[in-house]
């Protein structure tokens, strides 16, 4: 009998309610009966209710069941789980639940598939198709396809990814870099942690093309500390691709090198900001440049420097694969592709949702993501991040767009969604933006290291009661002045969810009280 | 009581950090992977690595303990026998982490950036574990946790000490 294949997530997310447990279960409880089990870690299919989310291989596909816990993994085995038998946490078949049918998954293609170290998963599934390509284009044309895509930059900033490639190519050095940003600090996401957990070999490939486009051929991977999976798995993938000579000196083969390099930072939110990261990777404190000089022209180490996100990085891999064309099919208006929202916070069905541009957010939160997950009405929506504007149930509408969003003075920066239901306190989240700035910036510039302090205590007294009209007054003017005076966005755009509080929900501060703190 | 040194951690060496300092020293930009990797075999960056590094890299003594300084993950005191680290950022919090973080506090009974008397666990708040969908997040040792109420806290807690011991 040949044994049966049992997939259980190696994620970080899946891993923190329990599958490492529910893996060792699977092969213990399967040899206490006698059958062979062929175990594979694979990446999370990113539906973070189902986790731990185990599947079993079948002739018709992949059976999903979840959630699972250790406990009753002998049970399930009795009940048939090897062979795909029903059960009461049996999801049928995997590709059919209907969070998953609903996406256009790119980016995502391979996580939750494959094995993420697997070379052989990886070139099974696509793998490599785009590299190839780019060995047989001129940096032109590589550059070309990119811009053509319509790609704009996933880390927040929405920036044409082309337009960055086409000044680093033509700027001329016999030094150049490539680093990819995976400080992936935001609140409400974690598609990068995600992505390098469960598909490391793609944004190492979109490196690689990276270089080729521009003319680099020494690349750097900037993870946070605080996802040491992620770090771990990533390192692990550059061993691999240097065995199997993706990296190195010859690249597949070609006359063309690559090496890369993996750097983990040490937790300072600023460090996702792109060039208090290239300060961060030369070993300096990470404080923020003031720009020009932009870091395609002067950047890591004064030279030419590609700074792109994971997200962005992985998506030309894609671009490359299947064309420019098929990519800018995709989306609406200047927002091409898709985007990979991640569902968080209080919401019932939580994770990684990729498709086109353009669907409403209240089509994300209500429809794919259930609404809350203790049940209450949904009243905010922070998007993008903690420097997203808060959005009331009213902007429902909204399409996932970067203007649409803009326009209303939000954003969708890199596309994550936290869901707060009607119990939630908006004037302390407004408080909580200022104090976060407060914490986390540089100190570079005066209106975001003085003006988050000065923030926080103007929000302490309109809480209060005291002169609320003078002080929601002074607010307004902190707020631009530290939009106007920043070098950089953070301290640009903490008052983004301060004003969409002041905007959308007045009346959290109109009670009276002393603050919690 | 002597907060102990956690099993995995050494005690101070120069030698053994100027061999560290000596695997780096080729890299562009050495001085983040060094002290990332001083903390890691000695569980702190010990006031004598700053001469140490400075020299090697031939940097000033300001500008390494300024670097140091920065970055909150770098301590100069020994930690805890275990780092839990509570999460307390924005989707954390639509899912009660404040309430979570009170309660880290009083069981402990240290404040965020504390050691409790017993050197067996020091609380840390962060911002943002990426466990945004099973919030609330907690770290303890590197390792993510995801759902965590007030009594799986106290669970985590007691597994720690549990270890250490």
């Amino acid at each position: 009998m040949e044994p049966a294949v049992v997939y259980v997530p190696r994620d970080a997310a899946a891993r923190s309610v329990g599958a490492d447990e529910v893996a060792d279960a699977v092969v213990r409880e399967a040899a206490a009966r006698g059958r062979d089990v062929r175990l594979v870690r694979n990446g999370s299919r990113g539906m973070f209710w189902l986790e731990p989310l185990v599947e079993v291989s079948t002739s018709n596909g992949r059976v999903a069941y979840g959630p699972v816990d250790a406990g009753s993994v002998g049970d399930l085995i009795d009940a048939g789980m090897l062979d795909a038998a029903p059960h009461r946490l049996c999801l049928g078949p995997t590709e059919e639940i209907s969070f998953l049918r609903r996406q256009t998954r790119l980016t995502f293609a391979r996580v939750g598939i494959t094995d993420p170290l697997s070379v052989e998963d990886y070139e099974a599934n696509g793998g490599l198709v785009g590299l190839r390509r780019a060995l047989e284009m001129m940096p032109e044309e590589i550059v070309t396809a990119v811009t053509d895509s319509g790609l704009r930059g996933r880390g927040g900033a929405g920036f044409p990814t082309g337009i960055k490639w086409r000044t680093a190519l033509n700027a001329p050095s016999d030094l150049k870099f490539i680093a990819c940003n995976a400080d992936e600090g935001d609140s409400g996401t974690f598609a990068d942690r995600m992505l390098m957990e469960g598909d490391p070999f793609l944004l190492l490939e979109g490196m690689v093309i990276a270089g080729l486009a521009v003319g680099a051929v020494e690349g750097y991977v900037y993870i946070r500390s605080e996802y040491p999976d992620a770090a771990t798995t990533m390192a692990a993938a550059i061993d691999i691709a240097y065995l199997n000579g993706w990296l190195g000196p010859s690249v597949l083969g070609s006359d063309r090198a690559f090496d890369l390099y993996l750097r983990v930072g040490a937790g300072a939110y600023i460090c996702g900001e792109e060039t208090a990261m290239l300060e961060s990777l030369e070993g300096r404190r990470g404080v923020i440049r003031a720009k020009p000089p932009l870091p395609a022209i002067e950047g890591l180490f004064g030279k030419p420097t590609v700074v792109n996100n994971v997200l962005s990085l992985a998506a030309v891999t894609t671009i490359l694969a299947k064309g420019a064309e098929a990519y800018h099919e995709l989306g609406v208006e200047r927002s091409r592709g898709t985007q990979v929202f991640q569902l968080a916070g209080n919401i019932k069905h939580g994770g990684i949702f990729e498709t086109a541009f353009g669907l409403t957010l209240g089509e994300l939160v209500e429809e794919v993501g259930g609404g809350t997950a203790t049940g209450r009405p949904v009243r905010a929506v922070q998007v993008g991040g903690p420097l997203g504007a808060y959005v009331p149930t009213s902007r429902f509408d909204l399409p996932m767009d970067y203007e649409a969003f803009a326009a209303v003075g939000a954003m969708i920066g890199h596309g994550g969604i936290v869901v707060f239901d009607d119990t939630v306190d908006m004037s302390l989240q407004a408080r909580f933006a200022m104090e976060f700035c407060a914490e986390e910036s540089c100190g570079k510039c005066t209106p975001c290291r003085v003006g988050a302090v000065r923030g926080v205590e103007v929000i302490d007294r309109i809480i209060a009661g005291e002169n609320r009209e003078a002080n929601l007054e002074l607010l307004e003017d902190l707020c631009e002045t530290m939009i106007d005076g920043s070098l950089c966005a953070m301290g640009g755009l903490t008052p983004m969810p301060v004003r969409s509080v002041l905007e959308y929900f007045p009346e959290d501060f109109e009670r009276s009280r002393s603050v919690p703190l | 009581m002597v907060s102990k040194t956690t099993s995995s951690h050494v005690p101070w060496s120069e030698e053994r950090a100027l061999a560290l300092v000596e695997r780096h020293r080729e890299e562009r930009g050495p001085l983040m992977p060094i002290l990332r990797e001083l903390q890691e075999v000695f569980g702190h960056i010990d006031p004598r690595a700053v001469d140490v590094v400075a020299e090697a890299l031939n940097l000033s003594k300001a500008e390494v303990y300024g670097v140091i300084t920065f970055y909150k993950d770098f301590r100069s005191e020994p930690p805890g026998a275990s780092l839990i680290q509570v999460c307390r950022a924005e989707a954390c919090q639509s899912m009660g982490a404040e309430r979570l973080a009170r309660h880290a506090r009083e069981h402990l009974g240290v404040e965020f950036g504390g050691t409790t008397p017993d050197g067996a666990i020091t609380l840390e708040q962060v911002f943002c574990l990426g466990n945004c969908a099973l919030s609330p997040a907690v770290m303890v040792d590197g390792r993510l946790k995801g759902r965590v109420d007030e009594a799986r806290f106290d669970e985590l807690v007691a597994d720690a000490r549990g270890q250490a011991t």
